[in-house]
């Protein structure tokens, strides 16, 4: 096969208004449209699908009727690179942002993010989470010093939407009922173990975190934190963060 | 230096691991064991033969060689048609 019929083949795959590529013979005659009809439906559908596995509480949501027209579009706007579908739809997010039909959930990306976090999470590498006694012998001149080593599994997350309680309700964790509080959530996505866990981070825990992440050292990332929320606490933040398995070692 | 002094931040940070070793059981998540063979069909939490994206693949009930989570020390004593739960994998159904 040419690559110019390669790529046409490609291109007819998930558009239907692309003409079927010259040369191609099906089993049954010489006329192959209704084979490649048959296989183009199987492509769409099958990577629709895997869209609808990674983002259960987003079909949820909106149903199934609206999702999978959604997920077909964005197969058909982003097709895979890689033969992989472990991260397709990493930029789903992005997708539904900018997908007309989606825009009055405007939590729906958001969502979709601490999904896709979660599949990030399920599939990175297995690591033992920091023994916090580690930190009890150090000094405090050593402490402020200190700079976290992230978990691979380590997502966080921040939204203007309550993102963690709409994930779940929409993923049966939480029951489903009007959420009274309309607030901004910060969420923690990690796998300490072999299950994934999200959590709601308090005032300034999603700074403080991220800094840590990025390798600065605590006293740095405690101002961070207290610069992004008055209100945070070192305290329960560094236990929530031990207490999670956000970390593996210290440097 | 900071904006907070380093005796506070180091008492901050006592505290912090007083609260982990307070709450110890929240940390410790109930160990789980891989467990081939005890899976319904389609409910397998990985590994059922090369090429799978596998979570939910196994094609038969109890397939040999698609595992479940189960707690630590209860995978052994599960008993399906086909024998026991195993920690080891087993064939490809035929």
């Amino acid at each position: 096969m040419s690559l110019g019929t390669q790529r046409q083949f490609a291109a007819a795959l998930t558009d239907p208004a692309v003409p079927v590529p010259q040369g191609l013979t099906a089993w049954n005659g010489p006329q192959p449209q209704r084979r490649f009809a048959v296989y183009r439906n199987n492509v769409v559908s099958g990577l629709t699908g895997a869209i609808a596995s990674r983002f259960p509480a987003a079909e949820t949501i909106v149903g199934e009727a609206f999702f999978s027209a959604m997920a077909a579009e964005f197969v058909r706007l982003h097709p895979p690179h890689s033969p992989l579908l472990l991260t397709y739809g990493d930029d789903f997010a992005d997708f539904t942002e900018r997908f007309e039909p989606a825009r009055s959930i405007a939590y729906l990306p958001d969502v979709i993010r601490l999904e896709a976090a979660r599949g990030k999470a399920y599939h990175a590498a297995d690591a033992a989470p920091l023994d916090p006694a580690v930190l009890a012998v150090l000094s405090p001149e050593r402490l402020a010093d200190v700079v976290f080593v992230p978990h691979p599994s380590l997502s966080v997350l921040r939204s203007p939407h309550p993102i963690v309680t709409i994930w779940a309700m929409n993923a049966g964790e939480a029951e489903l009922r009007p959420i009274e509080a309309w607030v901004s959530e910060d969420a923690i996505v990690v796998r300490p173990h072999m299950t994934v866990e999200v959590r709601r981070l308090p005032p300034g825990g999603a700074a403080f975190l991220q800094a840590l992440a990025e390798g600065k050292r605590l006293a740095a990332a405690v101002d961070i934190a207290s610069e992004d929320a008055s209100a945070f606490d070192l305290s329960a933040n560094l236990a929530g963060a031990l207490q999670t398995g956000a970390f593996v070692a210290i440097r | 230096m900071n904006k907070i002094s380093a005796s506070v931040f180091a008492a901050s940070v006592a505290t912090a691991l007083s609260l982990v070793a307070s709450a110890p059981a929240s940390a410790a998540e109930p160990s789980k064991e891989k467990c081939y063979g005890i899976a319904l069909k389609g409910q397998n939490d990985c590994a059922a033969g090369p090429g799978t994206t596998c979570a939910g693949t196994s094609k038969v009930d109890h397939q040999q060689n698609a595992w479940k989570l189960v707690p630590t020390g209860t995978c052994e004593a599960m008993k399906t048609p086909n024998g026991h739960g195993s920690l080891t994998q087993g064939p490809a159904p035929a």
